[in-house]
């Protein structure tokens, strides 16, 4: 099931009720949800990603624009109709009933021509409890498992409907970093087992980019970028984009460009053709890097980490805009720490420019 | 007392040192007997004092009086002694306005637990889901707490009270069937007599009925209300999400996430409706029932009173006990069959 958001905004009134105003958490998103794919609505807090996910779900409704499961507009569908899966982000599951009790709450509530007898509940719980891998704990109460097996059984009792759409706030943020690794696994798992267009929330870009299909990247209610995750990686629209994507994060330096060649400093380091002469922001990713005895890219060595397959060179430029530059290295390549300068050239396709003003992308040719 | 020392003029400073050296002798004494210990002993010292006194006291009195027979508190005071015995139990067990009095408080609680627990329970699931208002009806319905259950039972007793005198002239005898009687009336109830002499025992337990609910109302909505304000919102989101009737989700969800509170109401209200006096007093008075029906109505508390004002202490004794039997089983199976039942 595709699912279309249609010029989808959503206006709070503001907070402070003697200043009035307003506040949108939502502005103008338009983008279609591939059928059967997983999308990260992914960006920093208060960006509107999870009231974007709650109007999906229908827990909230929208103060304009559209959407569409498949064909049909749902915009006006309170959520019970809707047919969606939703898995809270602290879960919800109903503390007084057993696992298996909660999986089958959904089923038990189905009236009319889609009511199950009581077998065919328990056997559809247990094979959606199985696709979780949770079927060995359907007798314990939701305080007896731990917080990744908690996650598992929400994630089965939104499954167990059959849902059109599933949809998981913040699903991995309760869960620490090693059952998160192998959370999202999962999550990527059954997805892709159960073939159900996932929508799920996360501010953690790691996470959104390693599992999802395609990704959205959210700021202030708008949407900044939307496509693959390496595309986006890849290809920033603007700085906010390239600085939220990526660990360790994008350097960002103060630059300018004249005569089709760019400056950092005073210190030339890449040609860029086709840009007009100005100032810009130079964003380049910490493997845009590469050590070059006689490179044209001074800064001033910190110290190196070595993590084994890589190494990480920690210097400085004062035309940074952060006081450490971290760039990615080969382990093979040989630093002499006791030196005071470290000289890099660049790869051109890792390094971003940025109008000042605007933050928007500047396409250059090398 | 070391503190003091700058603080005091010169010349007392032979007695200063007098009380340095007391100190320093205190502070070692605390040490040795381990003051730590102590120093919570003494904290609660004025506490366990006042219970000791007021409560364990005359708790073990009253068991030491109800086993003796034919106690008489003069002849106590003048040295008399007497037999120990279960003679008080047994003369309490076999008084007939002893068992008139059970059967009462009996009927009492029996209904009107059940009842203002429902009510209760529903009103607070309403308030909980309303907004505007929401704090003026919870001022509303908090208002018969803290007003005098006496006063409240006259206002009842005046409202469903029959008043009739003769007026002026003999012949001129006026007659109104009370608040409550008119109100009935617009639904096409007849008048009935509900507390005036003459009235019959099943429309005197209504009307109590309708009072201790009434009155037993606000602390159950209080506890309910702060219970259900105290439920995570995202249960109800996902019930709603799994598209669950509204019914389903008050019995599957509410009701047993409010067990706790409800047990608790329940409890309170079992052990309060066996303690049922004021709320008898409040409307009938101390005949403890209609006119020309002196004592109909009376409750086991009332019982253990006119014992007392009898000076029949040993029967007062005894009674008292066995009330107290009474609610410690019932307490016993309301926790037995709350904890089967219960999700905490």
């Amino acid at each position: 099931m595709k699912v279309e958001l249609k010029n989808l905004t959503k206006i709070f009134p503001s907070r402070n009720k003697k200043a009035g105003g307003e506040v949108v958490a939502v502005n103008d998103f338009t983008y279609v949800i591939p059928d059967g794919k997983l999308v990260g609505l992914l960006g920093p807090s208060g960006c509107g990603k999870s009231t974007t996910l709650y109007m999906i779900s229908g827990l909230q409704q929208p103060t304009g624009g559209s959407i569409f499961f498949g064909d049909e507009d749902v915009t006006h569908l309170s959520a019970e109709n809707r047919g969606i899966g939703l898995v809270f982000q602290n879960y919800a599951l109903y503390p007084h009933l057993t696992v298996q009790q909660n999986i089958l709450f959904p089923l038990q509530n189905l009236r009319g021509k889609d009511r199950m007898t009581k077998q065919a509940m328990l056997d559809r719980a247990l094979e959606v409890a199985k696709l979780v891998q949770i079927d060995n704990l359907m007798d314990r109460k939701p305080n007896e498992l731990s917080g990744g097996q908690q996650q598992r059984v929400a994630i089965a009792r939104a499954l167990v409907k059959m849902p059109r759409v599933l949809l998981l706030d913040e699903p991995l943020s309760n869960l620490d970093a090693r059952l998160r690794l192998q959370t999202r696994e999962e999550i990527r798992r059954i997805q892709k087992e159960t073939g159900i267009t996932t929508v799920f929330v996360t501010h953690d870009q790691e996470e959104a980019m390693s599992i999802s299909d395609e990704i959205v990247v959210m700021k202030l209610g708008v949407v900044q970028q939307v496509g693959k995750p390496q595309e986006i990686y890849d290809n920033p629209v603007n700085l906010f984009v390239a600085k939220f994507l990526g660990t360790p994060p994008i350097n960002v330096f103060n630059g300018k460009v004249e005569g089709g060649k760019l400056y950092i400093g005073a210190e030339c380091v890449l040609t860029v053709k086709g840009v007009e002469d100005q100032e810009v922001t130079v964003a380049i990713r910490p493997e845009g890097f590469n050590l070059e005895e006689n490179g044209p890219f001074t800064c001033q060595l910190s110290n190196v980490e070595v993590m084994g397959r890589d190494v990480s060179v920690v210097s400085k430029n004062d035309a940074a805009d952060s006081p450490v530059i971290r760039s990615i290295v080969d382990a093979d390549n040989k630093i002499d720490v006791s030196k005071a300068e470290v000289k890099f050239s660049l790869k051109p396709h890792k390094v971003f420019l940025f109008n000042k003003e605007t933050e928007e992308r500047i396409y250059f040719e090398v | 007392m070391a503190e003091n020392k700058e603080t005091k003029p010169k010349k007392e400073f032979s007695l200063r040192e007098k009380l340095d050296e007391f100190s320093a002798w205190f502070k070692k004494f605390l040490l040795k007997i381990k003051f730590d210990v102590w120093k919570g002993w003494l904290y609660l010292l004025p506490c366990i004092g006042l219970l000791l006194v007021f409560t364990v006291w005359p708790i073990i009195n009253t068991v030491r009086i109800s086993f003796l027979e034919g106690y008489d508190s003069l002849g106590a005071i003048g040295g008399a002694t007497f037999n120990v015995g279960v003679g008080n139990f047994t003369r309490v067990i076999n008084a007939p306005r002893f068992l008139t009095c059970l059967k009462n408080t009996l009927i009492l609680c029996v209904l009107t637990v059940p009842i203002s627990t429902i009510l209760a329970l529903i009103i607070a699931v309403c308030l909980n889901a309303i907004k505007p208002l929401r704090r003026f009806l919870q001022t509303v319905f908090f208002l018969p707490y803290v007003t005098n259950s006496i006063a409240i039972g006259m206002v009842f007793a005046a409202m469903f009270k029959m008043v009739g005198s003769h007026f002026g002239t003999g012949n001129e005898y006026i007659q109104t069937a009370g608040i409550m009687n008119t109100i009935l009336g617009v639904f096409g109830v007849k008048p009935v007599n509900w507390i005036n002499e003459g009235s019959t025992y099943a429309a005197n337990i209504t009307v109590m009925v309708v009072y201790i609910v009434w009155n037993a109302l606000p602390f159950k909505i209080l506890i309910l209300l702060g219970g259900l304000q105290s439920v995570n919102k995202q249960y109800y989101e996902a019930a709603k999400i799994d598209s669950t009737p509204r019914w389903r989700v008050f019995l599957r969800i509410t009701v047993p996430l409010l067990s706790p509170m409800l047990v608790y109401v329940v409890i309170t209200g079992f052990i309060g409706g066996f303690k049922e006096y004021s709320s008898i007093v409040g409307i009938f008075g101390e005949g403890m029932g209609a006119p020309g029906a002196k004592g109909s109505l009376n409750t086991m508390v009332g019982y253990i009173y006119d014992a007392i004002s009898n000076t029949q202490y040993g029967i007062a004794s005894a009674a008292a006990l066995i009330l107290f039997a009474i609610i410690f089983v019932v307490t016993m199976i309301n926790l037995y069959v709350s904890k089967k039942k219960t999700h905490y």
